[in-house]
């Protein structure tokens, strides 16, 4: 990622980006010049750290301490003495934690739940968003900008409240979803553990898509027109254009879109707590890994454990992103 | 059915009798992407009626009368006012309360954000692409997975359960460095600095009042996004805050929607669901154009 995004901001700056070696003495200015220049690099530099500073500083607090903090926890745990009566020390307990997290049975079908939620619903999203999007941007389309509005205006809706709508259109009695599935004879239970996972996905799908499609549309906004209409001329139909020149243009923004996806099904937790009240028989205390990390740290206060399972989603998150994004760009370029 | 559209255009024959059909598609490929749009817009835009429709019902027409149509009667106002008045007024405070940690989080956020981005922009210190990276780095953390360790680290701090809590971690933003930087590359140029430096301007002046006015469309867009990101929050302030004065408006309706098993006040969580959205639809209607060129940085080629 960090070598594939910078190259972007750098080009526009990067006539600029020469300047301090040479100042900073890998050329060979007069020698009477040379103490000022240097002094006004200096300044510069000054100057460039101030800007940063308070960024950086920040950043670090919540950043980079806290991460640092939660692989130092990881690597501990609490001792309570066996008649509990001096005071629990903690002590070093190398990757026992570690151990734990992975012979931990609710933590492996954690895993497995949000990786096979994953699997079905980041596909279903963007392949909904990409048609979307090809569609508002195809010569066919009317009311565009209508469309564009309403496919967004979920983005606006916080997800706790979006979990909180759907749950009201899950539930019997109120919903008229159910009613209808009644009257046609189905009798659908959003609650169910068979159903659990779908009614989430939906709400997922219903809070991000309409925000992916604007991304990938906005994106084939920006390609310009001349390569389609070369192709046009050429006799290429709609369809052929979409898919052997606009797709393959839009595969940076897929892959953009694919990775903020794998990350949000990782940290799954928002939707599923909203809907445990009402579907306390699908919905177990650790559902997700994030909700597994919380009910760790704040039901068994445990922080040590919580801290090991935050450690392992996050370089999870973090290779299957990097994965993702190699896996997507090979080939390219 | 695209194919369908050249061959009915070839069919017409060598005079061009139909160029409207040409550049707008047959009507066949017309009516079933209309059809589809349509029904995508139906899935996006009916959970929303049927929240406006059932804010405006008793709690007896909530599960009385059809969900997708107004009740007997027309009940907005009495639910709003209760809803104001539940828990002795927790409603409002909690609305001031969101405002605060979004406005103010944002706020701070752009600015500390927009001096990162544009030094990363116009500076090139040496290390440069290695802060950056590790700024783009951060922005692949999943929020939840640091609320844990911020939380502990907040605790022996002694900010647990203060407002402090949650705004500190709301005005750090690495995507808005990410955009300053763009923007700062693409909106700022280079001449017009040295120009300014000629003239005898220093350097943080010319950020204040050079830079940061041609930057200014950025500085919505990262306030924006920013603002949203925070108001959406629900982790965070779910660990950090105990007591539910400092709650923002997530966390208030979270807490009334797991209530319903014991008390059956729907009507409100309805209504304060819908009172919750309002703001925020509305700031994206009025600010459209801001959002398209986050949307597009991005989209950007990577």
């Amino acid at each position: 990622m960090t070598g594939q995004v910078e190259s972007t901001p750098a080009s526009p700056a990067g006539h600029g980006r020469s300047r301090p070696t040479s100042t900073a003495g890998g050329g060979r200015p007069a020698a009477g010049r040379r103490p000022a220049r240097s002094k006004l690099a200096r300044r510069r530099n000054r100057t460039a750290g101030l800007l940063l500073a308070p960024f950086a500083v920040l950043f670090l607090a919540v950043f980079v301490v806290p991460i640092g903090y939660a692989v130092y926890q990881s690597l501990f745990r609490v001792q309570r003495s066996g008649l509990g009566l001096e005071p629990p020390e903690t002590v070093f307990a190398g990757l026992d934690n570690y151990t734990r997290v992975f012979a931990d049975n609710s933590f492996l079908t954690s895993v497995g739940r949000v990786v096979l939620f994953g699997l079905v619903q980041v596909p279903v999203m963007l392949g909904l968003a990409l048609l979307l999007a090809l569609l508002l941007d195809s010569r066919v389309v009317r009311l565009g900008r209508f469309f564009r509005l309403t496919y967004f205006l979920p983005f606006a809706i916080p997800g706790v409240i979006a979990a909180v709508l759907w749950s009201f259109l899950y539930v019997p009695g109120i919903s008229p979803l159910v009613e209808l599935g009644e009257k046609a004879g189905a009798e659908v239970d959003f609650f169910s553990a068979d159903m659990i996972l779908f009614s989430i996905g939906n709400i997922v799908t219903w809070s991000w898509t309409g925000y992916n499609a604007l991304i990938l549309y906005t994106a084939l906004r920006s390609i310009p027109r001349e390569l389609f209409e070369a192709a046009e001329v050429d006799g290429c139909s709609g369809f052929r254009i979409a898919w052997h020149i606009k797709i393959p243009l839009l595969r940076p923004a897929l892959t953009l879109t694919g990775v903020f996806s794998i990350i949000g099904t990782l940290q799954l937790f928002g939707e599923p707590m909203v809907l445990r009240p009402m579907a306390s028989a699908a919905i177990s205390n650790s559902y997700t890994p994030v909700m597994l990390s919380y009910q760790a740290a704040f039901g068994l206060n445990d922080y040590n454990f919580a801290a090991a399972i935050g450690v392992v989603l996050a370089l999870s998150t973090f290779v299957l992103s990097y994965g993702f994004l190699r896996l997507s760009t090979r080939g390219s370029s | 059915m695209s194919r369908q559209s050249t061959t009915e255009v070839r069919g017409s024959g060598p005079v061009r009798v139909t160029p409207r059909a040409g550049r707008r598609g047959s009507p066949a490929a017309q009516l079933s992407t209309m059809v589809l749009l349509l029904a995508v817009a139906g899935y996006f835009l009916l959970p929303v009626w049927w929240l406006v429709v059932s804010a405006t019902k008793s709690n007896g027409d909530l599960f009385g009368t059809n969900g997708f149509w107004f009740g007997s009667s027309i009940r907005l106002a009495d639910n709003a006012a209760k809803v104001f008045h539940h828990s002795d007024g927790a409603f409002s405070r909690w609305i001031l309360n969101s405002l605060l940690y979004s406005g103010g989080g944002a706020l701070t956020a752009t600015l500390i954000a927009t001096m990162a981005g544009y030094a990363l922009a116009k500076y090139p210190f040496r290390g440069r692409e290695g802060v950056f990276g590790v700024i783009i780095g951060a922005v692949l953390i999943p929020p939840p997975l640091l609320a844990l360790p911020l939380y502990l680290l907040a605790s022996t701090a002694g900010v647990v359960n203060t407002y402090w809590s949650v705004l500190i971690p709301s005005v750090v933003t690495p995507f808005g460095v990410y955009l300053a930087r763009l923007y700062a590359a693409a909106s700022v140029p280079d001449e017009l600095i040295d120009a300014a430096r000629v003239d005898g301007a220093g350097e943080l002046r010319i950020f204040f009042t050079v830079a940061l006015r041609l930057m200014s469309p950025a500085l919505v867009t990262i306030f924006l996004f920013q603002f949203v990101g925070i108001w959406n929050n629900f982790f965070l302030p779910l660990m950090m805050l105990a007591d539910n004065k400092l709650w923002p408006l997530t966390l208030g309706l979270y807490f009334w929607n797991s209530q319903l098993r014991n008390q059956p006040w729907y009507d409100i969580v309805v209504t304060g669901s819908l009172i919750s959205v309002v703001p925020l639809a509305i700031a994206f209607l009025a600010l459209q154009r801001y959002w398209r060129s986050g949307l597009s940085a991005g989209s950007l080629k990577s």
